[in-house]
């Protein structure tokens, strides 16, 4: 009974691997061509203390390997660019500009949308054990913080795609508090 | 001795004593007041005070060097720990998450009284509504990160209308949760000390302080290799008083030592040698005593010109010694008198000149020089012969006679070239004449230039504005000067609003005037009222009223909350802000709003006419510090123009009194016309920075060499220039050069100038005035 039952949990889990057909370092190589571009995005907050989901959209400029621009347009213009180790924020004519150097939990929680992009696995390995799952049509890449800075804002990411475009980056707060973006390209790449 | 010699000598001596105990009592200084005008505008006075006392006078900057970001981090915030405990620092930042948690928590709890968008409306429904629409907004954008924990204590977004006027763009970077430069290679530090910026003692101390506590904590933490560097206008107080005081005494060792090598050469009797700097000696107490009466304070630099001042007080000596062997006391002072006299008037008339500066130091220099010769040249006449008795005689060989006279014989075939050279002179100081002058302030400042390269970089990785720009504004009392600052503030607020400026700090900001707080405080509803504006202001916000009981009962606190004094900042960091802005001078207080430049591609420049327009009529005061100083050594350089021909009309008119002859006059002046036309144009060429005491130096040529020339002219008068004559000249002119070319080693620039103008000039105005000497007896 125990020897059937071992058995089936390791064809089962053979069976799992044959089929995803879709690891890790193959995904991210697919991630890594992507020569950037732009992308419409739809973004969805769902706080606690608010009674329904606040919703931006905008545009994103991602130019690898390490720019990313945020532009949103509604429900207020505001631009974040980050740009190395450098964010700045453009809010009502005010510019804000912070450098993460200093602040690694911090530059560990933004960078993970452009690691991501950029399919840089080393990278996002520093701060996060990987779990991918689904097929290469399909997949779904979850990132969990391994550093207590960085567990103490957020609970997860999750990142979902087809091929080598990601669809839709989920984080999950500390506080329960979560964000979906979905992503939808511009242009051909 | 005679009676009257005893008489004469007990007198001399007794005005010595009391002269030594008026210098023992002095106070000498050696800070920047030197060059800080003596009768300043009401904006120069602003400049003033802010050297003096204002905050940023009192603001050292370190950066921790070597080793690794964390070493440095980990020293940063020993030190911090160190120095904040130490009564003589007034602030210790180091940009620690403690103190900018501080801040944060302060602003947080203070903000209905600090916010300047707590206003009635901004309680009614309608402000309500549009505030907590604008703060759900941004709790949609990543800023709003900052915002989500606070948002249901304020929902108005105080908080963050208080943080934007921080300008978080100018904060310094910081690593491993300290400041540290844009490279990242370096830890900063703030440090404010609790002794003003003109207590050179007290920045001293402290600056030892803090290298003490550094090596202290490297060495307990075991991290042998940082390095502290330091600056800050303290540092430049201490490095240059203790450059004028090194300077002082080497350069008058240097001069001295020279002298009396020369004289005893001459003399070949210590006895003569020390009888000549009795006139010296004489000249320089007597300097240092009047200027001591005169201003109450000595600047360093000023008994720094007494190297030059020994050169040229032991001419008088040098006179007598050599001249009155033969002839006699009487005879001498019949015959040779006289031109002594004329000269010591003609110096009395250069250095006098300079008196009547609006610049202090020159002013001090001019009284000290012109006491030292009186004072010289009085003793000589009447309390060295006494002394010396009539047994006196210099050696004057007659090897030395004979080539004196070659000599003077060949420089007469010189004057055709001579003329020449001059003429190329004149020519080239004219077409160089716009770009002769160098034309700031910066040209007399001691600070070096690698110094100035520290202060430059630490200043840009602390993005410590250099508060170019500032809009002054002053009241009887402090209460009335935040008011003012506040009424200015609302002008500036309209030119942020054009992007006429970037933006500007005052002191109001944190500490708003007392009016301004009750009238905050007066715009918050009562718990009550504002829960029946909020159920209205909510409807349809996805925020519901119901989850905003801490705002409301915050609110109802603010509404029972004291109002905010200077005491409640200490140590939240921001009580340095407010410090460094809000002054108490001796008429009242002043408010200092610093403007920042729009940036980017404006530039570091602002509009000075839109800012003036803008607060016509407000009684604030808009000063460009840089356009000040400028102004300031403009003046400097006018004044010292005019009063340089001033008193080279007085020299000439001195002269035509007394020689009654134009022709004889022109023999007299021709060569030192030439010598100053010779000097200026040399080291223009040589490529030496000319500045305002090159200028002055040229007036003192004329002053100083019309002695020799004067000689020359006595024998042009048909009087005989023997080898006697001829070698006492040769050699009071060796002195005098001795003495100014000796100020030319020295590093601090005024002392410097003078030297290098004033000595290879006595040189050229005995030689040429040699080349032009008419006969020969």
């Amino acid at each position: 009974m125990f020897r059937q039952l071992m058995t089936g949990l390791v064809l089962a889990s053979l069976a799992a691997t044959a089929h995803a057909a879709l690891n890790l370092d193959q995904l991210m190589a697919g991630l890594a061509q992507h020569k950037g571009g732009r992308a419409k995005f739809v973004e969805k907050r769902t706080l606690a203390v608010l009674d329904r989901p606040l919703v931006a959209t905008g545009e994103m400029t991602y130019t690898p390997p390490d720019r990313l621009e945020k532009r949103t347009l509604t429900p207020k213009p505001e631009t974040l660019l980050l740009d190395k180790d450098r964010v700045s924020i453009e809010r009502d004519k005010r510019t804000y500009s912070i450098s993460l150097a200093s602040r690694p939990e911090a530059l560990a929680f933004v960078d993970s949308i452009r690691s991501t992009l950029a399919g840089n696995r080393a990278a996002l390995e520093k701060n996060y054990t990987l779990q991918l799952s689904g097929s290469s049509e399909n997949w779904v890449l979850t990132l969990s913080p391994t550093a207590q800075q960085i567990a103490a804002l957020l609970q997860r990411i999750t990142v979902s795609g087809s091929k080598d475009q990601i669809h839709t980056i989920d984080y999950l707060l500390a506080d329960g508090d979560r964000s979906e973006l979905t992503i939808e390209p511009l242009e051909p790449r | 001795m005679t009676p009257r010699a005893w008489r004469t000598l007990l007198l001399w001596l007794f005005a010595m004593l009391a002269g030594a105990a008026v210098v023992w009592s002095s106070r000498f200084s050696a800070d920047i007041s030197f060059f800080l005008p003596a009768r300043p505008t009401v904006a120069q006075q602003v400049l003033v005070d802010q050297l003096k006392e204002g905050a940023v006078s009192r603001l050292l900057m370190l950066a921790v060097e070597g080793g690794d970001a964390a070493q440095r981090a980990g020293l940063s915030r020993d030190l911090q720990g160190r120095l904040a405990t130490l009564p003589e620092f007034a602030s210790v930042q180091n940009g620690d998450a403690r103190s900018q948690d501080a801040a944060r928590d302060f602003l947080l709890a203070h903000r209905y009284q600090l916010s300047p968008a707590v206003t009635p409306e901004r309680f009614t429904v309608d402000g309500l509504k549009t505030a907590i629409s604008n703060s759900i907004d941004l709790l949609a954008s990543p800023a709003g990160m900052l915002l989500k924990p606070y948002l249901t204590r304020d929902p108005t977004g105080e908080l963050v209308e208080l943080l934007g006027g921080l300008n978080a763009g100018a904060q310094p970077d910081s690593r491993d949760g300290v400041w540290a430069s844009h490279d990242g290679r370096r830890a900063l530090l703030l440090v404010q000390t609790r002794a003003l910026g003109s207590d050179t003692d007290g920045q001293e101390q402290a600056i030892a302080l803090i290298r003490e506590q550094f090596a202290a904590a490297s060495r307990s933490a075991g991290f042998g290799a940082l390095k502290l560097e330091l600056s800050g206008p303290g540092l430049f107080a201490v490095k240059s008083r203790a450059t004028i005081k090194r300077e002082v005494t080497r350069l008058s060792l240097i001069s001295l030592t020279a002298i009396v090598a020369v004289l005893f050469f001459v003399y070949r009797s210590p006895r003569i040698l020390l009888l000549s700097l009795l006139p010296v000696a004489s000249g320089a107490l007597a300097g240092i005593v009047a200027v001591s009466l005169a201003y109450g304070t000595v600047y360093g630099i000023t008994v720094g010109f007494g190297s030059a001042l020994i050169g040229e007080a032991v001419d008088y000596a040098i006179y007598y010694f050599v001249q009155s062997g033969r002839l006699g006391l009487d005879n001498w002072r019949q015959r040779f008198w006289p031109t002594i006299r004329l000269g010591v008037l003609t110096s009395v008339c250069g250095f006098g000149a300079l008196l009547f500066s609006g610049f202090p130091g020159l002013a001090q220099l001019g009284l000290y020089a012109l006491t030292g010769v009186l004072t010289a040249a009085l003793v000589t006449r009447f309390v060295l012969p006494p002394l010396a008795g009539t047994a006196i005689q210099v050696p004057v060989p007659a090897r030395v006679g004979m080539a004196l006279h070659a000599g003077l014989r060949q420089v007469r075939t010189l004057r055709w070239p001579v003329i020449g050279l001059a003429l190329a002179a004149f020519t080239y100081l004219g077409t160089q004449h716009d770009q002769l002058w160098l034309p700031n302030l910066s040209a007399l400042s001691t600070v070096s230039a690698a110094d100035a390269a520290i202060d430059a970089r630490l200043r840009a990785d602390l993005s410590t504005p250099d508060a170019r720009y500032l809009v002054v504004v002053t009241a009887p009392d402090r209460e009335a000067a935040l008011q003012a600052a506040e009424r200015a503030g609302q002008r500036l607020d309209r030119l942020v609003a054009d992007g006429v400026i970037g933006g500007y700090d005052s002191p109001a900001r944190f500490l708003p005037s007392a009016a301004t707080q009750v009238a905050r405080r007066a715009s918050l509803p009562s718990p009550d009222e504002l829960q029946r504006r909020l159920q209205a202001a909510l409807v349809d916000s996805p925020l519901s009223a119901n989850k905003l009981a801490p705002f409301i009962a915050d609110v109802d606190a603010a509404r029972r909350q004291p109002l905010l004094g200077r005491h409640d900042l200490a140590g939240s960091g921001l009580a340095l802000a407010v410090d460094s802005l809000l002054l108490q001078g001796a008429n009242g207080w002043s408010a200092l709003l610093p403007l920042r430049p729009v940036g980017g591609e404006q530039g570091t420049d602002i509009p000075v006419a839109a800012v003036r327009t803008a607060l016509a009529g407000s009684g604030a005061l808009f000063i460009d510090t840089k356009g000040q100083f400028d102004a300031l050594y403009g003046d400097y350089l006018h004044q010292a123009v005019w009063l340089s021909s001033a008193g080279f009309v007085a020299i000439v008119a001195l002269l035509l009194v007394t020689l009654r002859s134009p022709r004889r006059l022109a023999g007299v002046l021709l060569p030192l016309v030439m010598a100053v036309a010779l000097v200026i144009a040399g080291l223009h060429l040589a490529g030496e920075r000319l500045q305002l005491l090159h200028l002055v130096g040229m007036l003192l040529i004329v002053a100083v060499g019309s002695n020799y020339a004067l000689f020359f002219d006595r024998s042009a008068g048909g009087a005989t220039l023997d080898t006697a004559t001829l070698m006492s000249m040769a050699v009071a002119a060796t002195t005098t050069v001795i003495g100014f070319g000796t100020l030319a080693l020295s590093t601090v620039p005024v002392l410097h100038a003078i030297g290098v103008t004033v000595g290879p000039g006595a040189l050229l105005a005995l030689l040429l005035s040699a080349v032009f000497a008419s006969r020969e007896a």
